[in-house]
């Protein structure tokens, strides 16, 4: 029990020394993550491994949603040791994401671990002969069952990800999901690229669809490596930005749910409510995705009060025309029928892959980083986080529909309460002086769930190690189990009521 | 069926009647001007985080563009951007903007193949691969065919297989893993077929161009017949791009 008590714990947007970090032994650091993961309230929110000189550092980050901090641990495996170690995974499944990548990357053979296989083919990976097409994919020899391959390239304009379906029937009985195509190699580049607004531009790219969230993630990461203060205003305009980010890619989805029930009236107008938020969000910024709004320091792009009168009519409008939608869409026998019963996702399943986000709350997990970890923007404009309990294309399709209406209001309430203040605002600062070894680590909860950006310096100031984590990365195996035991024609609409990142998985 | 016609009532027009003149609102930045205003050369070079801009005249590559607008904020005097999105080209040179020349983005009429012309003109069918793509520019090329753009109403439309296209819109760097089944997609498309470059990363690498991750050999034995610029490309600059290519 000691040693649980002294453990390291920052909050959010907090940095550390890393001389404070304590190196514990393996078995040491085993067992107190074991410990600390069979509470309720912690859960993993990345574990990664860099190398220092030749021998390898594991950090793990245990974010306690009670305690609103983050327990750090550590151990180093010598490279004169042998490169293996006793898997996490086996006792915490949620886990096993993280063991994979390390393996992949370094080397290092995790033992007794269920699904040791490799996560994307990065370019700098362990074994430079292993090709992404010879993933080892789960398999049955049977006469009854068969297989179906699908992807990479899928039919329909969107990323690529390989889907293998072991089938009885129309029935699907297993689904294994292998990616890594995407993989630009993001993270080197955030090392190899010396100036700070290029690594700006490269969170930007990271996932087009959650510009905001990843580029706040590595904002806050940077700012607080450099201690640079931030002035609640732009603190707010980036929630705001986050806001809209989510509204409008929520309604895209519930259009996207629409054209495969075969909703098109649903499909065309929650298609055009979508348009109107990222219009607005071009006028603020000129990008309709938020691409250069959101920069280290500060901002080329203030809130004023005039976009302010903008932003209320546009949503008065956007709220008219979606609520009469949506009335008319939820309520419909067909979709509610399509829907239905399909794809579900039981809290105990969610719990054990770890999911985050929409897909924990739609389980009935209560995980939101804007509740639990919030910044200030959170802090001074509180978000109650809603849950739903079936875990079903339904639940995922009418959550979405309820955190579009908390997000309005959540704005509301922000421009009720809140002046913008043109002589307030900061302007980019890509000058920053980063603190010498330390570590520094940044929440957000974008709109599919928490982004987590890590990042180390060395002596010399400079990054050592940056580490992305999309949401995506704990979810993409909620979808595999969605499709157990149900009909492979049921594929489509449980993949678009998730919507996961390939990119962000990717990187 | 009462509740269903309101809301077609509600919405009203959606569609943008003519998408060749449409006026977008500042900040929205399009097509860059450079003045002749003399400012520190290497400072203005320097500003660029992806190298698009060059010197001997000052020049400035869209195709190598974020359009992240710092160029234009730390010299108001030397580079503005307009809000012309009539961006794309069939030319990679023709991307490119120099000092004094505020002129439209050119097509080369005479370089566009005869049959891509004759064969498409009235209906164009293309397969979308993202290699490497942050699913931005697949996003918009999604909405270009939605109701606010309806590319639809000129023939263009995305198809599901390559078999039933007639060229390729590539988004994204073109990644390593992805090179091979992008390749192999390419192959499957009866001639003749186009090859069109969507969005920055597609164009020059963007911000991944020098990653060890990225695989661009294709292009070395392909012709691309359309370049699109942006990040993401706009949908207004994806259907003009697509309609002065075909007719």
């Amino acid at each position: 029990m000691n040693k649980l008590d002294s453990i390291l714990r920052i909050k959010n947007n907090q940095s550390v020394e890393l001389q404070k970090i304590e190196t514990l032994t393996y078995a040491d650091f085993y067992s107190i993550v074991l410990e600390l993961l069979k509470k309720e309230e912690n859960h993993c929110v990345t574990y990664f491994a860099y190398r220092r000189k030749d021998d390898l550092q594991f950090i793990i980050a245990i974010a306690d949603d009670k305690n609103h901090d983050i327990a750090i641990l550590s151990h180093i495996l010598k490279a004169r040791k042998k490169q293996e170690l006793n898997s996490l995974t086996q006792s915490i499944f949620a886990l096993h994401i993280f063991e994979r990548e390390i393996y992949e990357n370094f080397g290092v053979n995790f033992i007794n671990h269920p699904w040791q296989k490799p996560v994307r083919f990065p370019h700098n990976r362990a074994d430079k002969k292993l090709q992404i097409n010879d993933y080892p994919f789960y398999s049955i020899k049977s006469e009854e069952l068969h297989e179906v391959g699908v992807g990479p390239i899928h039919a329909g304009i969107i990323e690529p990800g390989h889907f293998r379906f072991i089938c009885n029937g129309e029935n699907v009985l297993h689904l294994e999901i292998q990616l890594g195509w995407q993989h630009r190699g993001v993270e080197q580049l955030f090392l190899n690229k010396k100036h700070n607004l290029q690594r700006n531009l490269l969170a930007e790219n990271i996932a087009g669809d959650t510009v905001i969230g990843h580029t706040t993630a590595f904002a806050q990461t940077m700012e607080t490596l450099a201690n640079k203060q931030i002035s609640e205003q732009l603190h707010l305009e980036r929630a705001l930005a986050l806001e809209l980010e989510r509204i409008a890619v929520h309604t895209g989805d519930i259009g996207a749910l629409c054209v495969d029930a075969a909703y098109h009236l649903g499909a065309n107008v929650f298609g055009i409510l979508r348009t109107a938020i990222i219009n607005f969000t071009q006028l603020w910024c000129g990008n309709r995705f938020g691409k250069s709004l959101v920069r280290m320091g500060g901002t080329h792009f203030p809130f004023t009060e005039d976009l302010k009168i903008e932003l209320l009519q546009m949503l008065a409008k956007y709220e008219k025309q979606f609520e009469e939608m949506a009335d008319l869409t939820y309520r419909l026998p067909s979709v509610q029928n399509r829907f239905d019963f399909v794809g579900t996702v039981t809290k105990k399943q969610a719990q054990l892959v770890g999911t985050v986000g929409l897909s924990a709350r739609m389980s009935n997990i209560v995980k939101d980083i804007r509740v639990s970890h919030p910044n200030i923007a959170y802090l001074n404009f509180p978000y109650q986080t809603i849950t739903l309990k079936k875990g079903d294309v339904f639940a995922r399709f009418l959550l979405k529909k309820k955190e579009i209406r908390k997000s309005i209001a959540w704005i509301r309430n922000l421009m009720e309460h809140f002046q913008f203040d043109n002589k307030n605002t900061q302007k980019p600062d890509y000058q920053l002086n980063l603190k010498p070894n330390n570590l520094a680590i940044s929440l957000v909860e974008a709109w599919r769930g928490e982004v987590c950006h890590c990042a180390i310096t060395d002596e010399n100031g400079d990054l050592s190690h940056y580490k992305v984590k999309d949401p995506s990365m704990h979810n993409w195996k909620a979808l595999e189990l969605s499709l157990r035991n149900v009909e492979i024609s049921d594929f489509p609409i449980n993949n678009k009521s998730y919507n996961l990142s390939y990119c962000g998985n990717d990187l | 069926m009462i509740k269903e016609a309101k809301v077609i009532f509600h919405n009203g027009k959606q569609y943008i009647p003519d998408v060749r003149n449409v006026k977008l609102k500042a900040p929205f930045r399009g097509r860059p001007e450079i003045s002749n205003v003399k400012v520190d050369e290497q400072a203005l070079i320097d500003i660029c985080p992806l190298g698009a801009i060059s010197l001997n005249p000052i020049s400035f590559d869209m195709g190598k563009c974020a359009f992240c607008g710092e160029c234009a904020f730390a010299f108001p005097e030397k580079i503005k951007f307009t809000q012309d999105y009539k961006i794309s080209s069939n030319k990679r040179e023709n991307l490119i903007v120099k000092e004094g020349e505020n002129n439209f983005i050119q097509f080369d009429k005479e370089a566009i193949r005869l049959e891509v012309k004759k064969t498409f003109g009235k209906s164009l069918k293309l397969r979308q691969v993202s290699a490497g793509g942050d699913n931005s520019c697949e996003t918009e090329l999604g909405a270009a065919g939605n109701a606010n753009f309806d590319m639809n109403r000129y023939g263009i439309e995305f198809t599901a297989s390559p078999r039933h296209a007639d060229g390729i819109v590539v988004t994204g760097p073109i990644t390593e893993n992805m090179a091979g089944p992008l390749r192999i997609a390419y192959d499957a498309i009866p001639e003749p077929k186009i090859f069109v470059l969507c969005g920055v990363d597609a164009i020059s690498g963007g911000v991944f161009t020098d990653s060890e991750a990225i695989d661009r050999s294709i292009l070395k034995d392909i012709k691309v017949d359309l370049f699109i610029p942006g990040n993401p490309s706009h949908p207004l600059t994806i259907v003009n791009g697509l309609l002065d290519l075909t007719r």
